[in-house]
């Protein structure tokens, strides 16, 4: 839709007009000045959103609530039972993870999220989900060839490992617990949260 | 809806591009159409099953030629002239502006669509043999192509949810059980599923599925 067939490099006569800028964020712009105008939308509740996802509502929240269920069996045990009331113990809960399921890797199993009808994915644990995760290829493929998409992320399972993919096509919002790795031995809440990654609670990594 | 938004199972995207360090916004236009799309959904009380379906409406050239949040702003669009809001004048109806000290209240509140289970069966129990039905629907659905007709096993009974489908059209919730079922990767694929023991889960309503 952003017409700019001349890539990054505009000649200096492209500014001269001031319609260098792409389509989109000027037609955003102006979407934005006309609904202010008409008083559906308040600026500062515009800034107060953004900024709630880019700095309050991120992966390192799942991180928490992974490195808690690793350090305590029975936090474990309500997670994989009522994720969505064991997340708010520790204070998440909200838009898109109002029905959440966690869904525990084992030796045996090994877990991963998609979407393929849209981009749905646990907001209030893991945040606003990453580009490659709403993309055409890991939509597409993540049903059909799991198995090639984790190989491409560079996972490997053994071959007697069940792999469940878990296609978020309605209401349920889901995470995976990833195992716990070896090198946690000895650390504490805090540092174990630091091992977790996005990815690993996404499923297409190990940790 | 028979279009490109259903992707599972199709081939040729190619390999899956990520970023390190990915930001959360990749530029200032992509961040106000997100928090934007929040202000419209406040004031003109819409819900995800209709903005999914504005998207989902998008030609499907254009789908796959835009980025994500150009598909948002096409939706919001959509969203924002079929109830009048950009006519001239103001316009009637509408919520106020959320405020800012409003934001976070909204974000934590959620806006879960579990309704009341009281007076409404499962047709099924954990373990039950189903078939997703073979439906075509023109509007809204949240069955993937890739399923239909295809036998899964009850996982989980999920709970009484309202129905995308029905409210998508405007027919309200029509609340029902939601499962998850499991689909073996043979069943969905044939010879190409047959790589070790693959298992795919999906959430689908009581009017999707018949007894196997």
């Amino acid at each position: 839709m952003a017409k700019q067939p001349h890539g990054h490099h505009h000649a200096p006569h492209d500014h001269a007009e001031g319609s260098a800028l792409p389509e989109i964020v000027t037609r955003v712009r102006a979407l934005e000045d006309l609904l202010v105008e008409k008083g559906i939308v308040d600026r500062a509740a515009l800034d107060r959103i953004a900024e709630t996802y880019e700095t309050a509502i991120g992966p390192r929240n799942g991180a928490r609530v992974v490195a808690r269920a690793w350090s305590d069996p029975a936090y474990k045990q309500r997670l994989l039972s009522d994720a969505t009331a064991a997340i708010a113990e520790l204070g998440y809960r909200g838009l898109q993870g109002e029905n959440m399921v966690v869904v525990e890797n084992t030796p045996d199993v090994h877990n991963m999220i998609v979407c393929t009808l849209c981009s749905c994915y646990p907001w209030p644990v893991l945040g606003l989900p990453p580009v490659w995760y709403k993309s055409a290829p890991y939509r597409s493929r993540s049903v059909k060839d799991p198995r090639g998409v984790l190989a491409e992320f560079g996972v490997t399972l053994p071959a007697e490992t069940e792999l469940c993919v878990w296609d978020s096509t309605a209401e349920i919002r889901y995470m995976v617990l990833p195992m716990r790795p070896a090198s946690a031995a000895g650390r504490n809440e805090a540092e174990l949260a630091a091992l977790v990654t996005r990815d690993g609670m996404i499923g297409t990594a190990l940790l | 809806m028979n279009t490109v938004h259903d992707m599972g199972g199709m081939d040729g995207f190619g390999p899956i591009q990520r970023e390190a360090d990915e930001p959360v916004f990749h530029a200032d236009w992509e961040r106000r159409m997100f928090a934007l799309s929040f202000g419209i959904a406040v004031s003109v009380q819409t819900d995800d099953d209709h903005f999914r379906r504005e998207v989902e409406s998008i030609p499907p050239v254009t789908y796959l030629k835009s980025s994500y949040y150009e598909l948002w702003y096409r939706a919001c669009q959509a969203i924002l002239a079929r109830h009048g809001v950009l006519d001239a004048g103001k316009p009637l109806g509408l919520v106020p502006a959320l405020t800012a000290a409003q934001v976070g209240p909204m974000i934590e509140g959620g806006a879960s669509t579990r309704m009341p289970a009281e007076g409404i069966a499962a047709r099924f129990t954990v373990g039950d043999a189903v078939v997703a039905r073979n439906m075509n629907p023109t509007g809204h659905t949240r069955l993937p192509r890739y399923a239909r007709g295809k036998r899964g096993v009850i996982r989980a009974n999920r709970g009484v949810f309202s129905f995308a489908d029905s409210k998508a059209r405007g027919d309200g919730p029509a609340p029902q059980h939601l499962y998850t079922v499991a689909f073996t990767a043979a069943v969905l694929w044939g010879h190409e599923g047959r790589t070790g023991q693959t298992k795919i889960c999906l959430d689908l309503w009581d009017a999707y599925l018949d007894p196997a």
